[in-house]
């Protein structure tokens, strides 16, 4: 990576954080802003999809577990703050007088809450991390077992009703850690939460990006062997990037739950991740901005389009889908160098231009 | 750099009941640049393997005191083992300066790895200036040359700090300049380290082995000097039998002295 390039990232990112944090909540009405803050949370776990497929090469298909991993424990909190000392309403529905289910009591504690939204992914996906990369397991199979752990959560909590909600999920938040969710002046704190801890992961990425560990991460998605031949041990290389990316999914699901007010198995689910994936590939998996603009754009389809016209909004999204793959499969982010280098040689075969092109894309 | 020989012995590698490597040994010493050749199928690049970790393999291979069959992959290049592959496989989407400063790391502390490269090592730009790469810094790996693919990855086994190089074919679609030039570097080399060299190319091999092994099904059928392995009527057999036209007419053609391997012998 050049130095110019890199320092230009960063120009990017600023640019980035002024759009989001100051011009934003100027232009945008509260309903807005809360959407905007939502397409937030989604490019959050979007960043953590870029880091570990478009620069790790692993698929990672089930990021609606740590997705969830952090919405439910902030989920569980604020319904614990909201319920105050009683069961929560939902529980005593099925069963008044039986008590709170032992997982949710450390959950009251607030500095329990947060500690879980960091340490649960770290685990999770350290534990599962370390038996995928040591057995060598990656492409398809790594994907579809991820994707399976989705499913397989999602059809636990919808089956565990009176523990977690359920399909109807957890929701009617009255308070954000003392907050009062309905003032629209912490509703605006909470997007400022959220836009902020995008641009502190979209940091962290270009900082991994520049560094020799994001060099590293490259040469283990092209040539695994050669790595190993080198010395290292890929899998302990994936294993930081499967973490890395694990713990922002879980960031951006425990902002989702206080900006969006419910958290359900379908925003965790098969669906919700391939939806996830979906934005990384449109905006360029392995470029810096290409996942975040990629989530937030296919976000803000999903909430006008997909209420507007639910029925058309899925085949636009799956035309998208084709016409990147096809076209593009470096993503949207790809598209100006691709122009600029079909510019430059109108009549020659292009793609030993392009090639180069999104070889800087890569390397940015 | 190293005094440590690499000593194989009794090397057995199968494949679900297949002896692709059924019994060899030989040695490797610094100083010396040690050639494996054989027919296709021999098991040269099993035994290469073997030693690496790669495939599974009973008997041993010590280097030095150490023994590495039955060690990790890593594990082995750690001690020390360093190989390229029969095809050039450098990060095509790095640049030369990544690969090396990648080759280079493998001591670096998890902290350092999070931080930017600043400036080029010194044992890089020596392995740069050693392969002749040094005007291709910044070039993508990938679009370089065949020729200087190989070269890079020689170059990252000597910033790896390799004790033991295992070359697959090093040379194998290199023009004649560039094979010389090759085989200059492997003397160079040579003189601290141990070079095992795998090849088909018998003029490479008469101008630059000092010693060779000749295996044929798995089995070491001669062992020697390049003359004597010449001369040996086990290895005409094997490659009248076997190999094509220019390889017979390169087996028997009678070797000169080679000047490299006397200077090689001498230290
Ligand atoms: N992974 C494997 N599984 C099964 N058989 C294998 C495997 N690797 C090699 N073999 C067999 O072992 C034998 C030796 O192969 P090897 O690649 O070592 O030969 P080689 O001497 O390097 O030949 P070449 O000059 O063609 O590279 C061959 O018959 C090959 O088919
Ligand atoms: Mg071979």
């Amino acid at each position: 990576m050049t130095k110019s390039k890199s320092w230009l990232s960063l120009s990017g990112i600023g640019v980035f954080a002024v759009l989001l944090l100051a011009v934003a909540p100027l232009m945008l009405t509260d309903h807005w802003l809360n959407n905007l803050g939502k397409y937030c949370c989604w490019a959050i776990a979007a960043v953590g999809i870029g880091l570990a497929w478009g620069r790790g090469g692993m698929l990672v298909m089930g990021q609606g577990v740590f997705f969830a991993l952090g919405a439910y424990s902030m989920a569980m909190h604020l319904t614990l703050e909201t319920a105050g000392d009683r069961i929560p309403g939902f529980m005593v529905l099925y069963d008044p007088l039986a008590p709170l289910p032992m997982f949710w009591e450390p959950f009251r504690s607030a500095t329990f809450t947060l500690l879980a939204i960091v340490l649960l992914p770290v685990i999770v996906a350290g534990i599962l991390g370390y038996a995928l990369f040591k057995r060598r397991v990656k492409g398809a199979y790594f994907a579809i077992l991820t994707q399976a752990l989705a499913v397989a959560l999602a059809v636990l909590i919808s089956s565990t009703i009176r523990e977690t909600g359920g399909d109807t999920g957890l929701s009617d938040f009255k308070y954000f850690f003392g907050f009062v969710l309905n003032d629209p002046a912490n509703k605006a704190m909470v997007y400022f939460i959220a836009a902020a801890l995008l641009i502190v992961c979209l940091l962290a990425v270009w900082q991994l990006y520049r560094s020799r560990f994001g060099e590293l991460l490259v040469a283990t998605r092209d040539a695994e062997e050669r790595v190993r031949f080198l010395g290292y041990d890929p899998a302990n290389v994936k294993l930081v990037a499967f973490i890395v990316s694990a713990l922002m999914a879980s960031i951006g699901g425990a902002l989702f739950v206080p900006i969006v007010g419910i958290i359900t198995p379908a925003e965790i689910g098969a669906a919700a991740s391939i939806l996830m994936i979906a934005g990384v590939a449109f905006g360029g998996r392995a470029s810096l901005f290409g996942p975040a603009l990629g989530a937030m754009a296919v976000g803000w389809g999903q909430s006008s389009l997909g209420s507007t016209w639910p029925e058309g909004w899925t085949y636009i999204l799956g035309l998208l889908f084709i016409v990147v793959v096809l076209f593009l499969p470096n993503g949207l982010s790809s598209l100006p160098a691709r122009l600029a280098a079909a510019r430059r040689k109108p009549d020659v075969q292009p793609t030993p231009v392009i090639v180069a092109a999104e070889l800087e894309e890569v390397r940015s | 750099m190293t005094d440590a020989s690499l000593v194989v012995t009794d090397l057995r590698v199968e494949f679900s009941g297949f002896v692709a490597v059924g019994g060899v040994s030989f040695d490797a010493h610094p100083g010396e640049v040690r050639f494996l050749i054989g027919p296709n199928g021999a098991g040269k690049t099993t035994c290469i393997d073997a030693i690496t970790g790669l495939s599974k393999g009973t008997g041993s291979a010590r280097l030095g005191e150490k023994e590495l069959l039955g060690k990790q992959v890593h594990k082995i290049v750690r001690l020390g083992v360093g190989r390229t592959f029969q095809t050039a496989s450098v990060f095509d989407e790095l640049t030369v300066l990544q690969n090396l400063d990648i080759a280079a790391g493998r001591h670096r502390s998890p902290i350092s790895l999070l931080r930017a490269r600043r400036g080029v090592d010194p044992s890089i730009e020596q392995a740069l200036e050693e392969t002749g790469l040094s005007g291709e810094l910044a070039t993508q790996a990938g679009i370089l040359s065949h020729g200087q693919k190989q070269w890079l990855e020689i170059a990252m086994l000597l910033v790896q700090d390799a004790k033991v190089l295992l070359l697959d074919e090093p040379v194998a679609g290199m023009s004649h300049d560039e094979r010389t030039a090759t085989g200059e570097l492997l003397q160079r080399i040579a003189a601290k380290r141990i070079v095992l060299v795998v090849e088909h190319d018998m003029d490479f091999m008469r101008r630059f082995a000092t010693r060779v092994t000749v295996l044929h099904q798995g089995k070491v059928l001669s062992q020697g000097s390049v003359a004597e392995v010449q001369a040996d009527p086990k290895v005409q057999e094997v490659y009248l039998g076997t190999a094509g036209a220019a390889t017979t007419a390169a087996m028997s053609v009678v070797p000169e002295p080679v000047a490299a391997t006397k200077n090689r012998t001498e230290d």
